[in-house]
């Protein structure tokens, strides 16, 4: 029995190629959003600034590799026909746990996420890797999937959040970049050369982020070909 | 009554769950590939909305609330109690579809159980929560918001079947152009924010 314990140990801290693979798939072959179509709801409405988008992903990331784990460390206990209640309680409790801990550091982004926090539970990411890998596969790699998921979904959310904050409002992280802040209206030097950018204010709303992600699809299958859609 | 008729034309059109909050989109581009799948779960999601609402709005006030059953708050359960919820629904109407519309289950297939996952049905629930709604009121407002959610899915559904003659670069075929045509649908009832159905009177 003993034995047994320490071989399986020694599988698990190895860092292989298998190991990268499940890590970087993700990333762009398996991509959550672009290639998945998994958690896009999130990723349209915490995407208008760079700083939401970043506590939300943090707490994919955390909720992704915390489900996974759990999940397949209980896989063997849970049964078939309510497992997927089963899911939903554990990430439920993992997203009160983000939810709590956001609210008691972070009340500022608390407020503008709002809804969207709980939304995490209905974010398909996090149940889909639960489904497709987690009850298949040891804790390790489990852990393994959902970081790259949860990082490949990051990517996304802070990609379009860039492309939407920036050319929105001028700001990257909430710093001023390019365009005028009503402070510029009156004539300063640096409002000559920053406040020839107009705000576009489109990319702030909703819509803009179904642009922006088609675009980054378009780029994506066409820089990799092997994902176009044959049907 | 006009008050109740109000929030259900108000959740359907102005504030309608799929195009004007992009919620539950995972499943809306999934299943809008043709016309007929695209109808089943859009009566499936009515259908859950209008049967969860109520019964979140009962846990929500009578169980967690200050002045509820067990007179502390105890809103921290919300989500998993919201959760449960809607899972034990989901499964009952996969029991109903499959009992009396066998072609419908079998069409649907995995889409169902996805209901649980769609996020309108929770964002639903937990709009209602923030906007602090009475009983009736939160009924209208799971019917209409089921009820824009079933339309939008019937809309772009029957846009893509359309688009499917036309010559779009080979990377931008499928996904990519339903996520371009939900943009341009969301644009469209953006034109519809901020009418308020109560100053029609």
């Amino acid at each position: 029995m003993a034995d047994v314990a320490v071989v399986e140990k020694k599988e698990a801290i190895k860092f292989g190629k298998k190991e990268r693979k499940l890590l970087t798939d993700p990333l762009d072959d398996n991509n959550p959003i672009t290639v998945q179509v998994l958690g896009i709801c999130s990723a349209l409405a915490v995407t208008t600034g760079l700083k939401n988008a970043t506590v939300m992903a943090v707490a994919v990331v955390f909720v992704c590799v915390f489900s996974n784990t759990i999940t397949s460390a209980l896989r063997k206990s849970i049964p078939k026909q309510v497992r997927m209640i089963v899911q939903l309680v554990i990430i439920a409790t993992l997203v009160t746990v983000v939810e709590l801990t956001l609210k008691a550091y972070a009340f500022e982004s608390y407020k503008q996420l709002s809804v969207f926090i709980g939304l995490i539970i209905t974010n398909c990411i996090v149940m889909g890797r639960l489904e497709a890998f987690a009850m298949a596969n040891r804790p390790y790699e489990s852990a393994l999937d959902g970081l790259g998921n949860g990082i490949g979904y990051g990517i996304i959310l802070l990609i379009v959040a860039f492309f939407r904050e920036f050319f929105g409002k001028g700001e990257i992280f909430g710093a001023k970049i390019i365009g005028a802040t009503p402070d510029y209206m009156i004539n300063t030097a640096e409002s000559a050369w920053l406040g020839w950018y107009q705000y576009n204010n489109l990319m702030v709303l909703f819509p803009s982020a179904m642009f922006v992600i088609a675009v980054l699809i378009w780029a994506h299958r066409a820089w990799n070909p092997k994902l176009v859609d044959v049907s | 009554m006009g008050e109740l008729v109000n929030i259900f034309i108000k959740s359907a059109f102005i504030e309608n769950l799929a195009l004007a909050y992009f919620l539950g989109m995972c499943s809306y581009l999934a299943v809008s590939k043709t016309v007929k799948t695209a109808f089943g779960l859009g009566l499936a999601v009515i259908f859950v909305l209008g049967i969860t609402m109520p019964i979140n709005w009962v846990i929500n006030t009578w169980l967690l609330g200050e002045n509820g059953v067990f007179q502390t708050d105890l809103t921290f359960l919300r989500f998993i109690l919201f959760i449960a919820v809607i899972a034990s629904m989901v499964q009952l109407v996969e029991m109903v579809v499959e009992k009396y519309s066998p072609s419908l289950y079998n069409s649907l297939g995995i889409f169902l159980p996805l209901i649980t996952v769609n996020c309108a049905i929770l964002g639903g629930s937990l709009f209602m929560v923030s906007k602090e709604y009475n009983f009736s009121e939160a009924v209208a407002f799971g019917l209409g918001g089921g009820f824009g959610w079933f339309l939008a899915i019937i809309a772009i559904a029957a846009i893509r079947e359309k688009i499917k003659y036309s010559a779009v670069p080979p990377a931008m075929r499928g996904l990519g152009m339903a996520f371009l045509l939900t943009g341009m649908m969301g644009m469209a009832f953006m034109g519809l924010m901020g009418i308020d159905p109560a100053s029609f009177k």
